[in-house]
């Protein structure tokens, strides 16, 4: 059985792109057909991260109107065959969704894929709306931030009560939290919420901790997934996540602040 | 012709059934003067809100007595609220309420119980509930649980008692008109007794808000003293006080 995935947050700039990105990749990278979509119809940015943007011909507008089939739109992956995307459409806005349209590609993506990934646009208008009707799982991306974690809180309000799983009065969504950009270096000082603090006020379950890194602004720049970015710590944080996820018990990281031994000390000082 | 086409033209009219909430106005003397005079200047203080309201008048208090109905009426009318009917009193008060063609209505079950004896601190009339002898406790029964949090932007309203075993964001807001109990962190805005019920209270074990009121009478987070913060108190009205205390 298929199921669908919404990145949420309600804030921008928190990392949703970047998560479905990472996310997608490694869903397909441990061999599950996955699709990604962009729902940020008018601000197209999904198909950049994954290094797809040029090879964009049809978008999800075009699936929707029925300008295009889904076949055509659906732009594979060169690094992983089971991945896929459809990306949004620049010259248009988000009033060009709608809830049918959403729904009945959807259903056709269901047909062939294992998961399905919605990168949601922010704020809760329509664009989140439709992003997150149909989801049977979310990851609420947040930063360690207090306006972050509270447009988090808002948007699994929305999460609660707008969806289809809420309107069949249905098993709920599945929420879970995704904790981007954490510093915990900065933590420790104070200047940023710690795990506790998030989890305190939103009392939902860890999925993982992903922390600041130069990784994730390089693997944007370059187009490539930065779960793709073995090394890198935000790398490893995602593919964690993936296999937690997954069924996989992993213990977190990334939490405390790294200790640095001699060597350590000694050569990146 | 018009016997074969009859299944055909629209209706004119429909029954339905439909409840309404109507105010009641317990009568507590048949001293007409007196009550007219009471009443004048219970409207005075609210002139708008009582205009051209309809209101249902509750004789049960004076059944025994003599009544003069269609005086009390004219008082009622002299203030421009309606009566839309009696329920209640002898058979002789209800016979002159069909001779000026007043609805009689049928007493509720327990209907005593929301006259105003316990409620009131004034010495109203504690007239014995003789016919009420299964009478129930508190008939608001409304009420309302919530065992998910409540999120920023989310708004619950419980017409009676509202009880939640997990926290409210900043950003929530909970409403009851009675008591609102909450076994979590309250971070958003609590409002009890919202109809103006100064006995409601509220409870929590994590006081933490943006504001807490009751009947009305509010205090923002500002004005929380922070030795109250994140230990479980209770929040009650007294003379108008909003007084939080550690349970």
């Amino acid at each position: 059985m298929a199921r669908i995935i919404v990145v949420t947050s309600g804030k921008g700039g928190v990392g949703k792109t970047t998560t479905s990105a990472a996310i997608a990749m490694g869903l397909a990278k441990k061999g599950h057909k996955t699709a990604v979509i962009d729902f940020d119809v008018g601000l197209r940015n999904l198909d950049l991260i994954l290094g797809c943007e040029r090879r964009v011909v049809y978008d999800f507008v075009n699936v929707i109107n029925g300008e295009a089939t889904l076949n055509q739109a659906l732009i594979k992956d060169k690094r992983c065959d089971k991945l896929f995307v459809l990306p949004a459409s620049q010259t248009r806005d988000k009033d060009a969704l709608t809830l049918e349209g959403v729904g009945k590609v959807l259903n056709e993506l269901k047909k062939t894929f294992k998961y399905i990934v919605c990168d949601s646009p922010a704020g809760i208008e329509r664009g989140a709306h439709l992003a997150m009707y149909f989801a049977d799982d979310a990851f609420v991306v947040t930063n360690p931030e207090v306006s972050s974690v509270r447009d988090s809180d808002r948007m699994l309000g929305i999460l609660a009560s707008k969806s289809q799983r809420a309107e069949n009065s249905e098993k709920p969504i599945k929420e879970y939290l995704l904790l981007t950009r954490y510093n915990p270096a900065r933590v420790k000082l104070g200047e940023m919420l710690s795990v506790d603090d998030v989890q305190d006020i939103l009392s939902l379950h860890l999925l993982g901790v992903i922390p600041e890194s130069q990784a994730v602004l390089n693997a944007s720049n370059s187009g490539t997934p930065v779960i793709l970015d073995e090394q890198s710590d935000a790398g490893q944080a995602y593919s964690d996540i993936v296999d937690r996820y997954l069924g996989e018990d992993k213990p977190h990281r990334f939490i405390d602040e790294e200790k640095k031994g001699l060597f350590g000390r000694l050569f990146r000082s | 012709m018009p016997n074969q086409s009859s299944s055909l033209t629209l209706p004119a009219f429909e029954f339905k059934s439909s409840v309404i909430t109507v105010p009641v106005l317990n009568i507590y003397t048949t001293d007409i003067n007196h009550f007219s005079l009471q009443l004048r200047e219970k409207v005075k203080q609210a002139a708008d809100f009582f205009k051209n309201s309809s209101v249902l008048i509750d004789l049960q208090n004076v059944q025994d007595q003599e009544l003069n109905l269609p005086l009390l009426i004219d008082a009622i009318h002299n203030v421009e609220i309606l009566p839309i009917g009696i329920r209640g009193g002898s058979e002789a008060q209800q016979q002159s309420a069909r001779k000026i063609q007043l609805p009689i209505f049928s007493i509720p079950r327990a209907s005593a119980e929301t006259a105003p004896v316990e409620k009131t601190p004034e010495p109203a009339p504690p007239i014995a509930n003789t016919n009420q002898s299964n009478e129930e406790p508190q008939n608001n029964t409304i009420n309302t649980l919530i065992t998910q949090p409540v999120r920023s932007g989310q708004r619950i309203y419980a017409k009676g008692d509202l009880v939640i075993t997990s926290h409210v964001s900043a950003g929530a807001e909970v409403m009851a008109e009675g008591n609102i109990h909450i076994y979590g962190s309250l971070r958003g805005r609590a409002l009890a007794g919202i109809l103006g019920d100064e006995e409601s209270r509220i409870f929590c074990t994590d006081l933490q808000a943006e504001l807490i009121s009751i009947a009305g009478n509010y205090r923002i987070s500002e004005d929380i003293e922070d030795s109250y913060k994140k230990i479980p108190v209770q929040i009650y009205l007294d003379k108008q006080a909003l007084i939080i205390k550690n349970t």
